[in-house]
């Protein structure tokens, strides 16, 4: 029978080694809330897991130039404790937020998250649209990403064998801007997302759209940045028609497939509804108004 | 005795549930959580094809693997012959279900067993599964009812001829059975109608979803005595079924029933016992088994998907003057649909003239379907309860006066022959009027929805004995498995005849060696059937205790009153003696005549019908088609209440069930004929956030066949969820959805279609 190794290293370097010198499938945990379940439905067999966990700051959450860094293997329920990151990153923490149950969330990372690698992740939108910085550690020593960079293909990311990720870097926020994700599920919680939507928005006084990121999850092979989305929303308030041309950016940028979550028909027009929904929400938020956080 | 005018201490109150501190403290025994020493662990292999034909199967390569005892096939069980079985809910063939244990020649569907293993460990029989070689010839499939009744469609049995038709069918069909039912005269009740609505409806197979996988762990002990330790529901339904598929003497088996974490009619047929004794006999060793959740969806049965028809004719005043029904139920990969109980059910709430009902039982290559609550009726009611919607809209007719104005009464004589007696029905709807609910105007942006239904519920045999302890506690025994109170509840009934408090009495489940022959809780026929002959054994034991007290008293035994858990003098005349309790006559015991105890057999009749009536309050979000449940309330005749707390989360439980069945659940296939979604993420049961506070409401018609009145109260909260939430959808955004599940995608696409 194939073994399992199983290592928990206390230092960046000596995870990098390990990592670099396993023979075989080499997986690295943060929560483990997806390789847990890959391991127990024998869809994944490693031959080595290294469990980042022990490695100084890679859980927890501090303030930096004006900006936050998240370490990356940080559960969601201590991100969604942080009453400061919440309130400049609404999108962000209601995204992480909605993964899995309240046991889930005591583990739930959104490195991985992120290096699962999956189109319906909830978190990555908003990480997407909040114009997120991964700070990847290697061999080759420390790399700064953009976190739309690092999903390739589902379940691929371009992450070299010796590399993972040590903390997300947020931006600082100038005034009025906010973000806001909403998934659609069939249900009310426990799902996966049929579609997800992050967006992220500066407004000026006037309330006219000065800066905007629009991202898209399950509607395509890894999450998607909608740069004619984003474009739609630059230079105006969000009117009638504005949402109007925003519905179609997104059902334009939807490429998805029909699976046991959704048609592509479907999935088309959810995107465009939550596009919508979305920045409907971001926008109250960015001029200071209440919008509370999706189910 | 009948008590049902009685002045009742103990039955009606809500005890503390006798199960509940083990089960939310982790200490319950359920079937996977029992060991043996040197125990070994068995799997099973499983058909990857939905349609194939096994050409060989090589297990050396599996055997050789160090760790593994035993690998079994078909070829390890007897070849036993076609038999029509009793056993379970519902029709089953003994043939049939072997070759479902096991498949034979054929792989009828993705999931069917074709071989198992045990092994020293988990891991090590999974190696072993992987290396048990099986060669097949995929074959043509199809998973469809109506694909499945076409002339061109891939057959499944070549033995299979349609039952029910002239002349007899000379070629074999995957409609194994063709039921119909006729009253009056229908074609004449259309002509004579004014206004007659048409429609067609399909449902979706569901699976009852219970949280325990199946489990049991199996002992062949050298002298051929076999022990099995399994949850279902019926111990007996175990023993009778793996000792016809081994070829076994009854007496040899002993089965002893775990705790059951939820059946809902799908443990009442097995999967794994047959296949963990004939393991365990080849290694010499006892054998677990545990289904994978993913097990349980790709080889376990759910109930039907259907396709219905039908056509209602009425006058203007809104009495129905005919109904026609052509149901087609798929019974999955061997006959035996609940296509009886459909043809049945859909109308038998109403007084109808003139009806003609057709029902179909269909195969096809699925898991073959099992017993869920009400096996049939959620299905015909879904059609029957929404075409009456339509019907009430098209005369202008609010839907409960339609109800009311049709509603079968005492005396109403059913299509499928029975006359209804001593029925809840005209109480169910008069408390449906008179509900806050119903009284409420429906909320800006909602719908609302009314619906009804209907279960025969059952009665049959059945064992109890009730011990007095030497203490003067008691102990009440049955054959009962307890999926929904019925500990409680027999427990209640004996301490009401014993006058003694509901505490005083311990209710178990005894082993098929331990009490006389019981069927299986199914049918909602425990509290009903059980109930009756623990009442019974009960009100023998209180016979005994008078003779006893009569007998320290030296007086005639008609002297002696019981009351309150007491012997008394009937009378000044009797004589001046001090009461003697229970534990008085206990101690008293060696020197009246023994041990105090008494068993009662019954075959128990008169199980009375059930009715409810389910409001549910929608709303619709046109732009995702998701619809959110605001309000729900589920009115029932029960009888009497027994333990009412459980009584009414019987009621919620199947209204919740209910829910899923409209708004999510259902099996998705790929091209192949492969499930896609066999687990709780995408196989969407309601999650708690899902339902809202469900108001259960007891109407108590007392069942004058029972003791105290109980009727089954089970089943029938299953049958209105599924229309009512239709009607409500109808009623919010104007559209009528005729496919379940009433899922986003397809309320969004009819939202759509209407422009």
């Amino acid at each position: 029978m194939s073994s399992l190794s199983y290592a928990a290293p206390t230092s960046v370097d000596d995870a990098v080694k390990l990592l670099a010198g396993a023979s075989g499938l080499a997986k690295v945990l943060s929560g483990g809330t997806d390789l847990l379940v890959q391991l127990r439905s024998g869809r994944l067999k490693p031959d080595l897991i290294v469990d980042t966990k022990k490695i100084p700051g890679i859980i927890g959450i501090r303030e930096e130039n004006g900006g936050f860094v998240i370490g990356a293997a940080t559960p969601g329920a201590e991100v969604e404790a942080h009453a400061k990151l919440k309130a400049a990153w609404p999108g962000v923490v209601e995204a992480l937020d909605l993964i899995g149950s309240t046991q889930v969330q005591g583990r739930c990372s959104l490195a991985g998250n992120l290096c699962n690698a999956s189109p319906a992740a909830d978190s990555v939108p908003a990480l997407y649209a909040a114009g997120a910085i991964a700070v990847v550690v290697g061999s080759k020593g420390k790399r700064e990403v953009p976190v739309e960079q690092i999903p390739t293909a589902p379940g691929r990311t371009s992450l070299a064998k010796d590399e993972f990720i040590l903390e997300f870097k947020l931006p600082a926020r100038p005034a009025r801007a906010s973000d806001a994700y909403l998934r659609f599920i069939p249900r009310t919680e426990m799902d996966i997302a049929v579609v997800g939507c992050g967006i992220s928005v500066t407004l000026n006084e006037k309330g006219v759209c000065t800066a905007a990121r629009v991202s898209l999850g399950a509607v395509a092979p890894t999450v998607i940045l909608v740069q004619a989305a984003a474009d739609v929303l630059i230079g105006h308030t969000l009117d009638a028609d504005t949402l109007a041309k925003l519905d179609a950016a997104a059902q334009a940028a939807a490429k998805p497939i029909t699976d046991k979550r959704g048609t592509i028909e479907y999935r088309t027009k959810i995107a465009g509804v939550l596009a919508r929904r979305v920045a409907a929400i971001a926008f109250d938020r960015a001029s200071g108004k209440t919008n509370g956080k999706a189910h | 005795m009948n008590y049902i005018a009685s002045d009742l201490k103990v039955v009606g109150t809500r005890p503390i549930r006798p199960d509940g501190v083990d089960k939310v403290t982790g200490r319950a025994l359920f079937a996977a959580d029992t060991r043996a020493a040197g125990m070994l662990w068995g799997k099973i292999k499983r058909s990857p094809h939905a349609h194939a034909r096994i050409l060989s199967i090589d297990t050396s390569k599996a055997m050789a693997l160090p760790g593994v005892k035993a690998v079994v096939t078909a070829e390890d069980f007897p070849d036993i012959a076609s038999e029509e079985a009793f056993v379970g809910e519902g029709p089953m063939n003994f043939r049939d279900l072997a070759l479902n244990v096991m498949a034979r020649g054929k792989a009828l569907y993705e999931g069917h067993a074709v071989a198992a293993v045990a092994a020293t460990t988990q891991a090590i029989a999974d190696q072993a599964l992987d290396l048990i070689d099986v060669k097949y010839e995929v074959l043509p499939f199809v998973i469809d009812v109506e694909a499945a009744m076409a002339p061109d469609a891939p057959i499944l049995h070549d033995d299979l001829f349609t039952a029910g038709v002239t002349p007899v069918p000379t070629k074999p069909s995957n409609i194994a059975k063709v039921v119909t039912f006729k009253k009056g005269d229908a074609e004449a009740g259309f002509k004579d109608a004014d206004v007659i609505i048409e429609g067609r409806y399909t449902t979706q197979p569901v699976h009852q979803a219970y949280i325990e996988p199946h489990a049991c762990l199996a002992t062949y002990s050298p002298d051929g005595q076999i022990n099995i330790h399994a949850s279902s529901q019926g111990h007996f339904m175990i023993r009778a079924y793996t000792a016809k598929l081994l070829g076994l003497e009854l007496s040899d088996i002993r089965v002893n029933p775990a705790e059951i974490g939820g059946g809902f009619g799908g443990k009442t047929l097995i999967y794994l016992e047959p296949v963990a004794v004939a393991l365990s006999k080849k290694a010499g060793r006892s054998v677990k088994m545990q289904m994978t959740r993913e097990e349980v969806f790709r080889g376990s049965g759910p109930t039907s998907g259907a396709t219905i028809e039908v056509k209602l004719g009425a006058k203007k005043d809104g009495t129905i003057v005919a109904a026609k029904q052509v149901l087609k139920y798929q019974a999955g990969a061997f006959p035996g649909s609940p296509i009886g109980p459909g043809c049945m059910c859909g109308f038998a709430m109403y007084d109808l003239p003139n009806v003609d009902v057709v029902g179909y039982d269909v195969v096809s290559n699925r898991p073959k379907v099992a017993a869920y609550r009400a096996p049939g009726a959620p299905i015909t009611s879904f059609a029957v309860e929404s075409a009456m919607d339509e019907l009430a809209l098209k005369l202008g007719i609010d839907a409960l006066t339609l109800r009311e104005k049709n509603a079968a009464k005492n005396g109403t004589k059913t299509h499928y022959g029975p006359t209804h007696q001593n029925i809840g029905f005209t109480a169910v709807l008069d408390a449906v009027k008179s509900h806050a609910h119903w009284k409420t105007p429906v909320k800006e942006g909602q719908g609302r929805g009314l619906a009804v239904g209907f279960w025969f519920n059952i009665g049959g045999e059945s064992t109890a004995t009730v011990h007095v302890n030497e203490d003067g506690s008691v102990t009440a025994a049955t054959g009962s498995p307890d999926i929904g109170g019925s500990r409680a509840s027999i427990g209640m009934m004996v301490a009401e005849v014993l006058g003694v408090p509901a505490e005083r009495v311990r209710t178990v489940v005894a082993d098929t060696a331990s009490i006389g022959f019981t069927h299986l809780t199914g049918g909602s026929r425990v509290t009903f059937a059980t109930g009756m002959a623990a009442t019974q054994a009960a009100e023998k034991v209180v016979d005994d205790l008078k003779r006893r007290a009569a007998a320290t008293w030296e007086i005639p035994v008609d002297a002696v009153e019981w009351k309150d858990g007491k012997a008394y003098p009937a009378g000044s005349n009797a004589g001046a003696f001090e009461p003697l309790d229970l534990a008085a006559l206990a101690l008293k015991a060696a020197r009246t005549g023994g041990p105090i105890a008494a068993e009662v057999a019954v075959n128990a009749q008169g199980a009375g019908a059930g009715f409810g009536a389910h409001i549910a309050d929608v709303s619709v979000d046109k732009e995702t088609g998701h619809v959110t449940i605001e309000r729900y309330t589920a009115i029932q005749d029960v009888g009497k209440a027994i333990h009412p707390s459980y009584v009414e989360g019987q009621i919620q439980g199947g209204a919740a069930q209910g829910i899923g069945w409209a708004l999510n659940e259902e099996y998705i296939y790929n091209a192949k004929g492969q499930m896609e979604n066999a687990g709780f993420l995408d196989y969407r049961v309601p999650v708690a956030s899902d339902v809202p506070m469900i108001e259960a409401v007891l109407v108590e018609v007392p069942n004058p066949r029972h003791p105290f009145g109980a009727r089954g109260v089970g089943e029938v909260p299953i049958v209105p969820p599924m229309a009512a939430i239709a009607n409500a959808i109808r009623s919010a955004t104007g559209l009528r959805m005729v496919d379940l599940p009433m899922s986003p995608p397809k309320v969004r696409a009819a939202i759509d279609a209407a422009g």
